[in-house]
Formats: structure tokens, sequence, C-alpha cells
């Protein structure tokens, strides 16, 4: 088929839900007022999780360290307030479990003022150097996924870099974060750039924006030195074009090998709100604290893109933008990948990229399962060409082995394209997320199995 | 404020807004002109048959739902499909009796007994009407000639056919074009065939009412486009070729796909989403597969129609073709086939 095989800036399937991101897109990110109540869990990025190294009744000031990494696949965490640690323990979290954690109490009229920590100097700094301040600053990937940024950064022994990808793409529908980052933290972006390219000894970096942000490629285009090499690629608007695999194919044509990384065709991908916060924190020597999250859906009353302290309650949040009395349900992310809020008392957290909020009335998914029809929509609307219609089937008779070896089952990165157009409304996703920790479960026991012999 | 109960869901949180029931109501939309337009031109009989054969349908599945201790699946739409579609295939003075045998068929056996929606290996109609053909070959193949003065008037003898006698069958006969071509050598002019003023089974005849709810489908996504287009595609290259090469001894390719069942089973039956592959390439072999096979059938077979068979073995075939057409995944070198 190679002959018919033009490459169109974009990645073969995906779909195309409706945007939604009118009400916030035209608007300019704006400070949160500060929580009375700060509520912090430790483990809020992927790896270990964070070690405290406060006591409670201890005064601490904004952006001191709170709790330190406990290990390399870890980060700190500072204080988003200058006030006191109420309390030390369990505090809830968006999975349902407790997670060790911090309370604090922000001291009414400070001036919230930022430490300044040791600075990272992007000229004497060595890549190692800077590595070690991005974890230093507790920087996470902000796109949702926050996995620690210096682990994914760090090029393996007998790998390089070529290009580093800047991920400005923000294809869930009803965010836009990214969007106003790109838009008004321009010179922090293209800060973080700079360390970004000396961190992964990249020579070249494209920023990958969809076409529905044209004027944020505009403005970084304006800004962009025709010396520098960076350069600004924006391609066709298509759902989930922000996974790191996809946006690599739209771009570079490539295609990342079935259980690889992007590094493994030479890439390192980087979304665009992380690198203005590492642009911004590291010749400070800073610690994050704050990130910006747009608050919308219809049970929303005040939509829009804020700046909000890290640990700030999500009742808090909800209330001072007003929301609906008849919302329903509430999710962190996006509506296609995002998690369900069942308890308000949970917190934002650093890879919260966006609160959605919908009432009972837009919530009228037909829950009626109908058997599938064989249409062949989810085989159309799978970016990775997977056949979720016969992964399903496979995944009612648990036959989760031959799932993983013959229809490559642990490649699906659940962006749940195949579930948003199934019409007979097989919770596809659901099962393979199932049948995925199964298959992973059943691997651990094998080996620790042969380990043992 | 805010201490109300959320509700939790696993994401994706929002959904397309196409529903199984929702396409199945549509294929019904789709053709119901084509319902019109057979006791249009065949009268009373025509409308006779084709209710008996969706009642017949819509019965069954309630009933052996009921039977298994199941919530009824007929708010699906699914069973109506299956009639209209046995009805459409039916002569029009096909006795009733035998239509509403051939519903109950169509649906027990071809799509009950698999699991119902879904899991039906074979287009549940052609399974009724395949059972009708081999159970009443007299009955199935003597047609009647349309636009009868007293057609709305009259019902002929044979509908009402007591049950299990003898029907009295041939007090009035009209070839259809492709017996006529296949055992008389007499061919039809293709404008007549487009048009339906023909004779046949109820639903055959207006090829171009049949490709109205075809384009409605493809335009509302609720249909394969590579479906028809492979099967009409490959009949006609096929036929060309043997009219190219003797135009005296074979038909014309444009009589080929207007006449007969091509043209029903090509827009809606070979295009049963459940008996038909799911992989890009695999439903342009399986079109193909139907297309060569009818026009074998029809120059060589023993019978003037092969649209029926040809549907129903690529049926067979298509969990195969799905196999070994399955896309090359994202990220991988080759296509994992299981064999």
């Amino acid at each position: 088929m190679g002959l018919f095989n033009f490459h169109r800036n974009t990645f073969k399937h995906g779909v195309h839900p409706p945007e939604h991101k009118a009400d916030t897109n035209g608007l300019s990110i704006r400070q949160f007022p500060f929580s009375p109540i700060i509520i912090l869990p430790m483990a809020q990025h992927i790896g270990a999780p964070a070690e405290i190294i406060v006591r409670e009744g201890q005064e601490v000031s904004r952006g001191q360290l709170l709790a330190k990494a406990a290990g390399y696949v870890s980060v700190p965490i500072h204080s988003p307030i200058e006030g006191k640690v109420r309390k030390i323990g369990n505090v809830p979290t968006i999975s349902g479990k407790m997670s060790p954690g911090i309370y604090l109490e922000a001291f009414p009229f400070s001036s919230q003022e930022v430490m300044d920590g040791t600075s990272v100097d992007l000229d004497t700094a060595s890549p190692e150097e800077i590595l070690q301040g991005i974890q230093d600053a507790g920087i996470v990937g902000l796109g949702g996924a926050a996995f620690p940024t210096h682990v994914k950064l760090k090029v393996p022994e007998g790998k390089r870099c070529d290009i580093l990808m800047i991920n400005g793409i923000e294809c869930e529908p009803y965010l836009t974060t990214d969007h106003r980052v790109m838009l008004e933290q321009a010179d922090d972006i293209l800060m973080g750039i700079k360390y970004l390219m000396k961190a992964t000894g990249a020579k070249q970096t494209i920023i990958g924006i969809e076409a529905n942000k044209q004027d944020a490629a505009d403005h970084l285009q304006k800004l962009i030195h025709p010396d520098d090499p960076i350069k600004v690629k924006v391609v066709p608007v298509k759902y989930p074009q922000g996974s790191e695999k996809m946006l690599i194919t739209s771009i570079l044509d490539l295609e990342v090998p079935s259980g690889g990384l992007p590094i493994d065709v030479n890439v390192v991908v980087v979304n665009v709100a992380t690198t203005a916060e590492i642009g911004r924190l590291l010749p400070h020597g800073r610690g994050i604290q704050e990130r910006v999250i747009t608050i919308t859906g219809p049970a929303v009353k005040k939509k829009g893109n804020y700046l909000i302290p890290i640990g700030t309650p999500l009742r808090y949040v909800l209330e001072q933008v007003g929301a609906d009395e008849k919302i329903s349900e509430v999710y962190m992310g996006g509506p296609m990948m995002g998690v369900a809020v069942s308890n308000l008392d949970i917190s934002i957290v650093k890879g919260t990229s966006g609160i959605v909020a919908f009432t009972a009335n837009e919530v009228k998914r037909s829950d009626k399962i109908y058997p599938c029809i064989k249409c062949g929509a989810c085989v159309d609307a799978c970016p990775l060409s997977l056949n979720p219609s016969k992964l399903g089937i496979l995944a009612k008779f648990e036959a989760y082995d031959e799932m993983a070896e013959q229809h490559n089952l642990l490649d699906c990165f659940e962006c749940g394209s195949c579930s948003y157009v199934c019409p007979s409304h097989i919770p596809l996703v659901q099962y393979f997320r199932l049948s995925k920790s199964i298959v992973r479960k059943r691997i651990q026991t094998k080996k620790a199995a042969e380990h043992a012999k | 404020m805010l201490s109300k109960t959320l509700h939790i869901s696993t994401s994706p949180h929002i959904t397309k807004g196409v529903s199984t029931d929702s396409i199945m109501r549509n294929v019904v939309y789709a053709l119901l002109p084509v319902v019109f337009f057979a006791v249009y031109s065949f009268g009373l009989s025509a409308f006779l048959v084709i209710i008996t054969s969706t009642v017949a349908c819509v019965f069954t599945e309630h009933y052996l739902c009921k039977l298994s201790k199941k919530e009824s699946t007929i708010s699906d739409w699914s069973a109506v499909i299956t009639g209209l579609l046995l009805g459409l295939t039916l002569p029009p003075i096909f006795p009733l009796w035998m239509a509403f045998c051939g519903g109950v068929i169509a649906i027990a056996l071809g799509k009950y007994i698999f699991g119902g929606l879904g899991y039906n290996v074979f287009n549940p109609a052609l399974v009724g009407r395949a059972v009708l053909q081999a159970s009443f070959p007299v009955a199935i193949t003597t047609w009647y000639p349309s636009f009868l003065p007293e057609r709305f008037s009259n019902i002929p003898s044979s509908t009402l056919a007591f049950p299990f006698m003898e029907p009295d069958l041939d007090a009035m006969s009209g070839a259809t074009p492709l017996s006529a071509f296949k055992f008389d050598q007499v061919s039809t002019a293709t404008n007549d065939l487009a048009l339906g003023l023909i004779s046949g089974s109820t639903g055959e005849t207006c090829a171009l009412l049949i490709l109205l709810g075809g384009i409605y489908l493809i335009a509302r996504n609720m249909m394969n486009w590579r479906i028809p287009v492979a099967v009409l595609g490959s009949a006609f290259v096929l036929s060309g070729i043997f009219y190219l090469i003797d135009s005296q001894a074979y038909p014309s390719p444009l009589f080929m796909l207007f006449s007969g069942g091509l043209m029903l089973g090509a827009v809606f039956m070979a295009t049963d989403m459940v008996a038909s592959p799911l992989t890009p390439l695999g439903v342009w072999i399986y079109g193909a597969v139907i297309g060569l096979l009818t026009i074998i059938i029809r120059l060589w077979g023993g019978l003037p129609e092969g649209v029926m068979y040809a549907i129903l073995l690529a049926n067979a075939l298509s969990p195969h073709i799905d196999k070994m057409t399955q896309s090359r995944v994202y990220g991988t070198t080759k296509s994992k086939v299981s064999t």
C-alpha cells in the first residue's frame, strides 16, 4: 500500500469529538484565590511518594521544601502557600485510595512571597545538573500523566535524542490550558526549550500545535529567532493527537515501535506547560507550587483558565467558580481520558490539567449495552489499528493471554476512541484497562516464578 | 452547598451519540421506499407477504426471548429488518403461510440459535429464504406480472393457500428478466429494470429506490459504502469481460447489475454488519467475492439467480477474511496473523 500512503500531517484513524473550547480559549489566565486549607498528597506523581521532612505545627514559607524525593523515580513537593503545617496524615486521592499527606493552613493576609533557591545557570550547568534541577523543582508531566520529567528526559545509554518535541496539541475537548500557556507564557516556553535541548542533547526542537490554536502557533513563531533551531508545526485537529506516539507520527511520519518509547526513534516529547514551568522555575531555583488549570463545563458558572495553588481542595475550587446546583459529574482532566471524581475533598495535584463539570442534563448517556454488531466503527477509530471489537469479545471470554499475545492489548493507551464511537455502548476501554492489569500481573507472577527457580 | 452525591463513570465520559437501535431504525427507514414501491407495483398480495414475514420475525424473536427468560430484544429493530428483507426477496404471490414459516426460520435458525443480534454468522433473512427455496422450489420461482390493473382489489389464490396444501400456482405467471434471459434468451431493456417495470421478487424490481436507500445510509455513516461498491463493481467487471468476448451469448453488464436481486443484495443484505468483515481490506475482498460468485452462478449455474448463495458463502468466509486482513498494528513491522 506504500504507493498510496501519502503523509497528511496526521496519524491514521482517530475521532473528532466536539471541541467545546470556545468557552475558555479566549480567557486570560487569572490568579485563583488562596484556599485557607491546602491538602497535599505525597503520591501525586508516578513513582515513589515523596518523603515528608516537616513536622506538625511547623511554619513554612511559600516555595519551601516540604517533602523530598524518595529515590530516582520520585520528585519533591514544595509548599504552595505561606502558612503552618496543621496535620500530617492520610489524605484522600482521586483513585479512592488514601495517601500520606500534609494539611497546610494558610496565613491570612500573607503577601505569599515566593522563596528563591539555587539557580540552575543555563550557560554553565551540565545536562546532569539540569536534570537534577528539574527533579529538585518537583516537575512532572503537566499534561496529565504526572510522570517525573527528569526521568523521561534522561537519554538511556546507547540511545540519542535528535529531536525535542514540544507537545502543544491539547486534543482533549474542553481544555484550553496549554493554549493559554502558549499565548501568555511564550518566553518561559522558549527558555524551557533551551534547558531541555541542553539536557537531552537534541539538535532541533519542533513545537506541535493543532490547527484550532493557530493564534498560539503564530505568537510563538513571532518570538522565535530565525537562527534558533526551533520550528512550529501546525497539524489538523484530531483526537488523540496529543498522545506522544500519535504526535510523532503526525509530525515526523515515524512510528514508535510497539512496546517502545519515543527515544527509540530518537525523539523526546515534553508537554508545553511542563516546558514553561522548567523555563520559569530553573533560573530561580524554585519548586513548582501552582499550575494553570481550565475549569469549565456546563455546570461551571465562572469558566476560565486559572493559576491555582497545588493542593487547593476541589470543593473550594468549585465553590469559588460557582458550580451549578444540579452538578452531577466532575472530571479531573478532559472528558475523553479524565478521571471522574467521587469525592470533592480531594485536591488539585500537579497532573490536574482541567476540571470539567457536567449537570445531570448533559449526562444523558444511554446506558443500554447492545451486543457488538461488528460495525467496525472502533476499528476505524483506533489510532493504533488495533481491533477493539475482537479484543472486546475476547475480554468477555476472559481470554486475556490471547488478547496480549495475538492482538497487541498492551499497546492500547486507553485513549477511549473506541468506546466513544461504539453504537452498542460497550465499555471497551474499561475492559481493556482491566485486561491489561490482569495480563501485567500474570507476567509479573511468571517472572517471579522464573526468578525463584 | 455541593454536598450531593456525584456520579462516577470510567472514561471516556462522552460518546458520539450513535446507538445500535438508531442504526437499525434507519435501515428500516431506508427500506420503506422499496416496500412502498413493491406494494404499488404488485398490489395487495405483496403487501400481505411483506407484512406476514415481518410479523413472523418479530413474533419469533419476542417469543424466543421469553422462552429463554431474557428481556425481549425486539426494540432493537433488527428483527423488523430481517422480516422486511425476507418479504422483499419473495415472489409477490408467495403463499402467506410459507412466508410466515420463512420468518420463523430466519430468526430461529438464522439468528437466535447463534445467540441473537451480533452473533449470527449468516444474514438471517437469507437463511430464511434459503430454507424456503429448498422447501418450496416451485412456489419461490413462480413469478407474477407487475402493474396489473386489478392488483389492489384481487388477491391471487396462491397467496391465501391453505397451509400444507399444494397451492395453485400456475394460474398466471410472468417470467423475471433473468429467467427470461437464461431459459429463453430474451433480453429486457435496462430502463425498465432500473425503474422496476418488470416482474420479480417483491422488492427486487426498482433498483433506483434501493440505491437511494443505500445512499441515505451511507450519508448517515450507517453503512459501509465499500461493500455495495465492491459487489456491484466486481459483478460489472466480470460480466463486462464476458460481454466483450461475446455480446450475443452473454448479457450486458448493466443488465446484470439491475436485474434480479443483485441490487437489493448488494445494498441491504451483503452490508449486514454482523455477517460482514470488519477490516477495510477485508470488506473489499468480501464484496468482490459476492459480485464474482453471483455472476458465475448466473452464467454457469443451474439457477437463474445466484445472489443469495453468493452472500451466504461470503458470510461464512468473513471471519476468515477478517483474520487474514488484520491491519498492521501501529509500531509493529508485520501484522500478527494467528493461524
